[in-house]
């Protein structure tokens, strides 16, 4: 059931008695790490407002970011990666349903879904055959999941990012996003109060799908994962569109105490938990539980992950009007129990199932901080010395980056979404470096993205971290928007191995650090661990997803210019100390030299926040045609995207004292490409103002259809075709 | 020619959202009599010498998805 003798010891302990098998059921799920954070929470509290929410008030009302006019933003990431691996479509849709629960029981409605996804390889050659083939079914089964679910429950999937590395075969990684729109004066709670008040179960109905997700989750997948199938759990989009309608309808009676989703251990967490954080009890009456088959135990019942449910408690008197809005939407509502003192009780067939203080389930968790070790790999990656490097050839070392399926176009991926539902969305995926949206209501914009490198992270976890912090918020700024809170999805192996717990520690640190400097609080997140199977462990990949606001969206940027001509500049912050040319473990050395070898370059992060200053100033002239942060590939793809993006030619002339590969491939953090149709005084003085460097390096011009580089040209035809057939051409193979 | 049919339906325990559809729908409809559907698929195969091995093969490459359904199959001819 995945406790171990200690903590069944610590049980027999805090009970003074033997566990009824229902009341072990709930101590496993409740105290797993999915729920219950046992090897994170130490390392967690390097997030300060986490650690100051553990200590104050609860973590609830942390999450919600004021973005003026009364109205407030809430977004969290969740990771559906075990059930994703056994059953790719439904275990990716029932993660995006998931989170938008999540969302929409803190008042909110879902806006927008954002997803990060990780694959083994899926070009041939790369593993075994049947590694690849099966690294290819998870991939397209897992995006047809995310594209199905969105699409049905009308939120719009609007940006996101995809990476395939051989470490994440057998290991996929699927975290889904959600942000949500809220009044600030109508935000819910999840804490029970008022005893007596009546305990109302809402959605669909409960069967035995999904027993014992969140203990498989904090699993490792073996060998024996086919038998753990019985967990998958089955969406059904359509009755979470009717949730959400109901719930926010619900919600504006009045007549709702509390609510939270039934997610990860169903029943079980939303009673232990809502009782808990409310310091009450609850009385529960099974029998009164909506169920699809009845002869369902009350182990089966408190443990069942079916989805689209939620619990509420509502004012004494008052359920009749909660319950006819949610029957009125042909959704189940009945009160199955009343708030209480002491205990809360779970009684079926009229026997006494488990009758426990709620807070020996939430707080008496045991923590556990492993040995960390310091692995020799990262030793031999800070020696990794690039002088021993041929130059490559740069023609066709772009080309090649480019159909690479980690930097090639992923329409393939975001033309089976649908990203306009709504009708909010302003930059569309692959028109900016983040997505943008225009709120109705407010005429200011938010912008938000997805980022994580596992590849940085796990040659050097801290500087990977702040990394992560730094591109994500260089993506929002690059649209306009002032980068203003994070969260985060956290995935890594088994804690227990000393060189995964050090590279899960030293990136959390990293990451708290830069968001400390960038002032960008982390204000919620997920944890997964045990992302392993017999085929190893996934690269640590930490991610970031980052929300910013901009003061008037119709002044939002892209990456393409609109202009038939103008002038590019190179805005960098100044004081980056290079490390191996900028080529350690980037793309370009592992898809051009075929090594998984070398050191990030640590963005200087006090830099990076005053380059996202500059960025948001300058796109509030609104003289800026466009804005690229360099990334992946460097300044070579970051300029391909532009030219690919606007389809103009660019002719571009950099000065440098470095070796060709790393000028035109090395992935140096704080650079951006920015557009205008002639340079704009204003703009410079103030890159110079805020300690940037800002030079013109060249032209953009429609009636051009070269990307010239220094002495290296290329026609925008062939990197075209690099680019953009890459994905479809694999997935048709 | 035999004709092989596979028949394919959700695992018992799964959620079937099309099939509770129809349940709800038929209960309008004033059928009250009716408390549950299951909706599947049927498929007809036409095979030459059908050998139960490579049918099963069939079922559990393509035909169905062993995580979530499950089958069974006829042949007659």
């Amino acid at each position: 059931m995945g406790l171990n003798d200690f903590e069944y010891g610590r049980i027999l302990e805090l009970l003074g008695r033997e566990p009824t098998l229902t009341e072990l059921g709930m101590f496993a799920v409740m105290w797993s790490e999915h729920c219950g954070y046992k090897y994170s929470r130490p390392v967690l509290a390097y997030f300060k407002k986490y650690k100051e929410a553990m200590e104050g008030e609860g973590l609830e009302n942390a999450g919600i970011v004021d973005i003026g006019d009364g109205l407030g933003i809430t977004m969290k990431i969740e990771s559906h990666n075990h059930p994703s691996a056994v059953e790719p479509h439904q275990g990716a849709a029932t993660g995006v349903g998931g989170i938008i629960r999540d969302i929409l029981t803190m008042g909110a409605r879902p806006i927008a879904s954002l997803n990060s996804l990780r694959f083994g390889p899926i070009r041939d050659g790369e593993e075994d055959a049947s590694i690849v083939e099966r690294n290819r079914y998870l991939f397209e089964h897992v995006v047809e999941g995310i594209g199905r679910y969105g699409n049905c429950v009308g939120v719009p999937t609007v940006g996101g990012e995809v990476v395939f590395d051989r470490r994440y075969s057998g290991n996929p990684l699927v975290n889904a996003m959600c942000v949500g729109l809220l009044r600030l004066d109508e935000v819910t709670t999840a804490a029970a109060a008022g005893v007596g008040n009546p305990v109302i179960y809402l959605g669909s109905a409960t069967g035995k799908d999904g027993i014992h997700g969140a203990t498989f989750a904090s699993d490792a997948l073996g060998e024996d994962s086919e038998e753990k199938r019985p967990n998958v759990q089955i969406g059904d989009p359509f009755a979470e569109k009717l949730l959400i309608e109901a719930t926010l309808e619900a919600l504006k009676t009045g007549a709702i105490v509390a609510i939270q989703d039934m997610g990860a251990a169903g029943l079980t967490c939303s009673t232990i938990e809502m009782a808990s954080k409310g310091g009450v009890g609850m009385k529960v009456n099974l029998d009164h539980v909506p169920m699809r088959e009845n002869d369902m135990t009350g182990y089966e019942l408190m443990l069942s992950e079916s989805q689209e449910r939620m619990l509420a408690v509502a004012a004494n008197g008052r359920e009749h009007e909660v319950i006819d809005i949610f029957r009125k939407w042909g959704l189940k509502a009945e009160v199955i129990g009343h708030v209480s003192e002491g205990n809360t009780e779970v009684t079926r067939h009229g026997v006494v199932e488990a009758s426990v203080p709620a807070a020996l389930l939430t707080d008496h968790c045991p923590t556990y901080t492993p040995e960390a070790v310091v692995p020799d790999y990262y030793r031999s990656a800070v020696a990794f010395d690039i002088s021993t490097l041929p130059v490559a050839e740069p023609h066709g070392a772009l080309l090649k980056l480019l159909s690479s399926p980690n930097i090639a176009s992923k329409r393939w991926v975001f033309r089976q979404y649908d990203q306009q539902v709504q009708t909010q969305t302003v930059i569309l995926p692959g028109g900016g470096d983040a997505a943008v949206l225009a709120p109705r209501g407010t005429t200011k914009g938010i912008s938000v993205c997805v980022d994580g490198n596992g590849r940085q992270v796990y040659f050097d976890p801290y500087v990977g971290g702040q990394l992560a912090v730094c591109e994500a918020a260089r993506n929002v700024a690059c649209t306009g928007a002032r980068p203003v809170a994070v969260t985060d999805g956290l995935n890594y192996g088994n804690p227990q191995r000393p060189h995964v717990y050090w590279q899960f520690r030293e990136s959390v640190k990293g990451i708290a650090d830069a968001c400390e400097t960038m002032g960008t609080p982390v204000i919620s997140g997920n944890v997964s661990f045990y992302n392993e199977s017999e085929l190893g462990e996934v690269l640590p990949t930490p991610l970031v997803g980052m929300l910013g606001v901009l003061d008037d969206s119709s002044k939002a940027v892209g990456i393409a210019p609109t202009s038939e001509s103008g002038s590019i500049f190179l805005v960098s912050v100044m004081s980056v100390e290079v490390r191996q040319g900028g080529l350690g473990a980037t793309e370009f050395l592992h898809e051009v030299h075929g090594i998984d070898n070398g050191v990030p370059t640590a963005p200087d992060v006090e830099g990076e926040r005053r380059l996202c200053d500059f960025l948001v100033l300058a796109a509030s002239s609104g003289n800026l045609e466009f804005a690229h942060d360099l990334s992946d590939g460097g300044l070579a793809v970051a300029a391909a995207e532009v030219a690919l993006a606007g389809e103009c030619g660019l002719n571009l002339q950099v000065s440098h004292q470095v070796r060709q590969d790393s000028l035109l491939f090395g992935e140096v953090p704080g650079r951006v490409l920015i557009g205008m149709t002639e340079e704009d005084s204003g703009i410079r003085e103030s890159a110079e103002r805020h300690g940037l460097t800002f030079e013109a390096i060249g032209t953009w011009s429609r009636r051009a259809s070269t990307l010239t580089i220094n002495e290296t040209s290329w026609t925008l035809d062939h990197l075209r075709s690099a680019y953009e057939n890459s994905i479809p051409s694999i997935m048709a193979g | 020619m035999p004709k092989v049919y596979v028949f394919v339906t959700l695992k018992p325990s799964l959620l079937d959202s099309a099939g509770r559809t129809v349940a709800d729908s038929l209960n309008s409809l004033g059928y009250n009599e009716v408390a549950g559907a299951r909706i599947g698929k049927l498929i007809e195969l036409e095979i030459d010498n059908p050998s139960e091995e490579r049918i099963k093969q069939m079922c559990d490459r393509l035909l169905a998805n062993p995580v979530i359904e499950d089958y069974r199959f006829e042949v007659v001819g």
